[in-house]
């Protein structure tokens, strides 16, 4: 199962060490990992896209507790949630594929934040599968490069990760 | 306020905090605090002759008291020679701050002379580690180690020093806080009252009961709460490696030690109960045995200060986070209170059967199949001569096991051994470092021929610091546990299992300043030993010749349940 995991941890140095340490100590996946610090500057939000059956990803959200410079754990998948990813994606961008590229931009939402003669940037922001989707979609053009920013995610509703 | 140079804040901080002792070895990156060390009396350098020995001594420190030792070493192979030691530590959950040196901080990363990323290479050994980039936090964080290490579930801190934070010309004004709190780090302090009434309610509805116990009553300091308990009910108590002296060793509810060299009744008791109060124990696998057989009709009570144990390897039914010693306590009152009572026909029942298994097995050993002593019998003349009322100070191997099954440890605190990590060489320098603190006390290390070798430069070290303890060296001529599974699953092709080329202890002992002593005779070893423990202010190497043939048993079969055990050399389950 797919679970992504909320951490709120001291925004110290050392602190993503541990935590990406603990995975690879433990044998756990790390399918995606996203860090960067809150509008407190004291405190870094970091998501982790993981994969495990109950009692691995138990083990993950207990072992991520223990870690003295983690102040909070939630597994968002627990919840209703909002999970968004960005991605950028170079493509060659001659012929008939330069308007069909575009055209499938527009169907995804995406934005063309860079041109060259030859070539299109494609920037789009969603749901990993989405993104998955539009990669898929445009399965005949020529993908030059793809950098993707790994998932972050929010509770619905009035829930809350803060101190 | 006081002025201090980072250095002097060091070793003042360590006095404010109580420490009487620090073990250590100096080096580069550390001069100024040893020259700070050196202007002062009331924190005393014990100087080891490798870092490992420093660490071991602090660690048993703390096994012995659980209060946090304090090891003391230079930066690059001084932090490296001491990782063993602190891997030590953590596997056992043992509280300890270990001060490493740094080269100075604006040379870290560019490979400077004796430089070693140790907050890297400790990361996974270590519950915390700290970093000093400001010499006037050096008491905070000192403060805040010295807290992390010794509460919730206690482990090994290590504050990394970079040279230039201890600088003697640069001074800060010193305060040693009185607390300190982290933000995000909150041990709990009790356990859930609505999950302790349900277990409650289970073990008094219990027919075949046993209580499985840990290093967590150990170091939580329930073993009054957890003896009270079981007293109460009158049910079974079994221990793992870790928890022997939590509940007394000579009560006749104690089944002995459980898992894979665990007594014949413990382990049958363990598959056949119904339920299973766990204890600050952590079903390791040395306990369990193959997982998916694991007591197949037991419900499980754990109860633990780190919920990441609970249902770690094995489900729990009735989960319950908390200090041992509290959660003892209340489940006492609780029983105390109930109306109900344990079923008296099913729990008299449940010890026929447990006496059945205790006549038909019973620990015993044969010694009737050789002219040489057995270990088992040094073992309990070592329990005879002191009375069990020895600090037993263990390495690791084959006397490790028998020191655990044959010595009756009637109190806790006393049986010091690597469990989790299973430290060749930790021994001696454990039993140093008990010695020191407890000058009065009867301290034995019982090592092997192979495991005292590994830190055997500490005699130097006993000389230095007139340290008497008394060496048992169980001297088989051979690497005794890897020489038994080479027998048993290799068909005794004894791959780099022998010592052929031992030295002569006595007169090594003797070079050294201290007294040797060679026994060969089972008849010669009670006059000697006793010699030995009145000898009170040497340090003696016993060195007892055993049959070199002799296995560790009962042992479990490899992955299957907890009552398939070999009996002997010939007899299985």
């Amino acid at each position: 199962m797919r679970h992504i995991i909320s951490v709120l941890m001291e925004n110290e140095p050392g602190a993503l060490s541990r935590v990406v340490g603990l995975f690879s100590q433990r044998n756990f996946n790390i399918e995606s990992l996203t860090v960067a610090p809150t509008d407190d500057e004291t405190l870094s939000r970091m998501t982790v896209m993981t994969t495990g059956d109950d009692r691995v990803i138990e083990q993950i959200t207990k072992q991520l507790n223990k870690l003295i410079d983690v102040v909070k754990v939630v597994d968002l998948s627990e919840g209703e949630h909002i999970e968004r990813e960005l991605m950028m994606i170079k493509f060659k961008a001659n012929g008939q594929m330069r308007a069909e590229i575009k055209r499938t931009a527009d169907i995804f939402r995406g934005q063309i934040i860079d041109i060259t003669p030859n070539t299109y940037t494609v920037q789009l922001v969603g749901s990993s599968d989405k993104l998955d989707a539009f990669i898929a979609s445009l399965g005949n053009a020529s993908i030059m490069e793809v950098v993707r920013s790994g998932v972050s995610g929010i509770a619905r509703g009035e829930k809350v990760l803060t101190i | 306020m006081e002025l201090l140079s980072g250095a002097e804040m060091v070793v003042r901080a360590l006095r404010d905090e109580g420490v009487k002792y620090i073990y250590g070895y100096p080096g580069g990156a550390l001069l100024h605090v040893y020259d700070a060390l050196f202007q002062q009396d009331e924190v005393e350098h014990i100087l080891v002759r490798h870092e490992q020995a420093a660490t071991h001594m602090a660690d048993a420190y703390a096994r012995a008291t659980n209060k946090p030792g304090v090891a003391l070493v230079t930066s690059g192979p001084g932090a490296t020679n001491a990782v063993t030691g602190i891997a030590t530590a953590y596997m056992d959950s043992i509280p300890m701050v270990v001060i490493t040196g740094q080269v100075m901080s604006f040379l870290i990363g560019e490979d400077a002379f004796q430089e070693t990323d140790m907050l890297g290479i400790s990361r996974p050994i270590v519950k915390h580690n700290f970093t000093v980039t400001r010499a006037e936090d050096i008491p905070t964080i000192i403060k805040k180690a010295f807290y992390i290490a010794q509460t919730g579930r206690p482990g090994p801190v290590v504050i990394d020093i970079p040279k230039d934070m201890t600088t003697p010309t640069e001074r800060f004004p010193y305060e040693y806080p009185k607390s300190v709190k982290l933000r995000s780090y909150n041990p709990v302090t009790k356990g859930h009252s609505g999950q302790i009434r349900k277990a409650v309610d289970m073990l008094l509805a219990a027919k075949r009961p046993m209580i499985y116990t840990g290093g967590g009553v150990i170091m939580g300091d329930a073993s009054a709460e957890l003896t009270q308990l079981a007293h109460l009910l009158n049910y079974p108590v079994t221990n793992t490696l870790m928890g022997l002296g939590g509940f007394p060793g000579t009560d006749r509810q104690f089944v002995g030690m459980l898992g894979m060299h665990g007594s014949y009744e413990a382990n049958m008791a363990m598959h056949h109960s119904d339920l299973i109060l766990a204890v600050g124990a952590r079903f390791d696998d040395r306990v369990t045995n193959g997982v998916d057989k694991f007591c197949p009709t037991a419900r499980i009570v754990h109860i633990d200060i780190d919920p990441a144990s609970i249902s770690k390897t094995i489900q729990a039914d009735v989960p319950i986070v908390g200090p041992a010693k509290v959660v003892l306590e209340e489940m006492i009152d609780l029983v105390k209170d109930s109306k109900k009572r344990p079923d008296a026909d099913a729990i008299t029942a449940w010890w026929k059967q447990i006496d059945e298994w205790r006549g038909r097995h019973g620990g015993r050993y044969r010694t009737d199949d050789s002219e040489l002593m057995k270990p088992q019998q040094v073992i309990e003349m070592l329990s005879r001569v002191t009375n069990g009322d020895a600090y037993v100070c263990s390495d690791v191997g084959q006397h490790q096991m028998f020191a655990a099954q044959y010595y009756k440890y009637n109190k806790p605190n006393r049986w010091i051994n690597s469990g989790g990590l299973g430290t060749m060489g930790f021994g001696l320098p454990a039993a140093m470092g008990i010695k020191l603190n407890f000058p009065d006390a009867d301290v034995a290390c019982v090592t092997g021929e192979g495991s005292i070798q590994m830190n055997i430069q500490e005699l130097s070290t006993c000389k230095q610091y007139d340290i008497p303890v008394k060496i048992i060296c169980l001297n088989n001529q051979s690497l005794g546990m890897v020489r038994q599974w080479q027998d048993m699953n290799y068909e005794s092709r004894h791959s780099q299992s022998y010592m052929n080329s031992l030295p002569d202890f006595i007169k090594l002992a003797e070079s050294y300043g201290h007294v040797g002593m060679k026994v060969t005779r089972y008849s010669d070893l009670e006059g000697a030993m006793r010699e030995a423990f009145a000898l009170k202010d040497r340090l003696v190497f016993m060195d007892i010749y055993v049959d070199p043939f002799e296995h560790v048993y009962p042992m479990q079969v490899p992955r299957g349940s907890m009552r398939d055990m070999w009996l002997s050399k010939t007899e299985r389950t």
